[in-house]
């Protein structure tokens, strides 16, 4: 007979080999992402695997406070998230670089290659 | 009896939750561009983490952990379309293009 911890055990262990694959995943975007809004919005998948990963290690250890741990660790990733955005904003425009393109303005080219990021 | 529901409701929200994180971070490796990833890692990223947050609550069988894990989840369901609005709204006005494959771009002239 299969007791209830049995069960949880198996699961919780499934669900830190799936969670692991899905970090490595993530992972390798943060470091290949061409441009910089791709890293950051990794980084940001990164912390939500992380609370995943948290909640898992809750079940896994009995100690409910992991709970609180990661509901702050999802209030700093949303305020991260939003700075990076911010910062993204404040560099300014990508296309137009502020010596060379001022003099076409904007052009509509579509530039398929992210040379700067 | 009552253990086991609560235990095979709470494994099924496990693998559901990781199933869920894991098809957002293969969406992060395969989608094209920038936008058609933010779509796949605030929804099933979202979605996949608050699943194990309530299954964390649910097991504990305790309301005020319960509690705590539900609200967690509330505030994932909330701050997650914020973040990623304002860093998709940043970084198409900062210039990044959709990718080839986009059939057109509603917000070009802006």
């Amino acid at each position: 007979m299969i007791t209830p911890a049995a069960i949880i055990t198996a699961a919780s262990s499934g669900a830190l080999v799936i969670l692991g694959l899905a970090l490595l995943l993530t992972v390798w975007r943060v470091i290949a992402g061409p441009t910089l809004p791709d890293r950051i919005l990794a980084l940001d998948m990164l912390t939500g695997i992380a609370i995943g990963f948290i909640a898992v290690i809750a079940i896994k250890t009995g100690f409910s406070l992991y709970i609180d741990i990661a509901i702050s660790l999802g209030l700093v990733g949303f305020l991260a998230t939003v700075a990076f955005a911010r910062f993204v904003l404040s560099r300014g425009s990508i296309k137009s670089p502020p010596s060379a393109a001022a003099a076409k303005g904007k052009a509509k080219k579509r530039r398929t290659g992210r040379k700067r990021q | 009896m009552m253990d086991y529901v609560v235990a095979a409701v709470t494994a099924l929200l496990l693998i559901a939750g990781a199933l869920f994180a894991l098809s957002a971070a293969i969406g992060l490796v395969r989608l094209p561009d920038l936008y058609t990833r933010m779509h796949s890692a605030s929804k099933a990223g979202t979605v996949g983490s608050g699943l194990l947050l309530f299954a964390a609550g649910l097991y504990s069988e305790d309301p005020m952990i319960l509690a705590r894990a539900l609200a967690g989840f509330i505030f994932f369901l909330l701050t997650a379309p914020v973040s990623a609005h304002l860093l998709a709204r940043a970084a198409h006005r900062s210039g990044y293009d959709l990718g080839d494959i986009s059939v057109r771009d509603d917000m070009a002239k802006r």
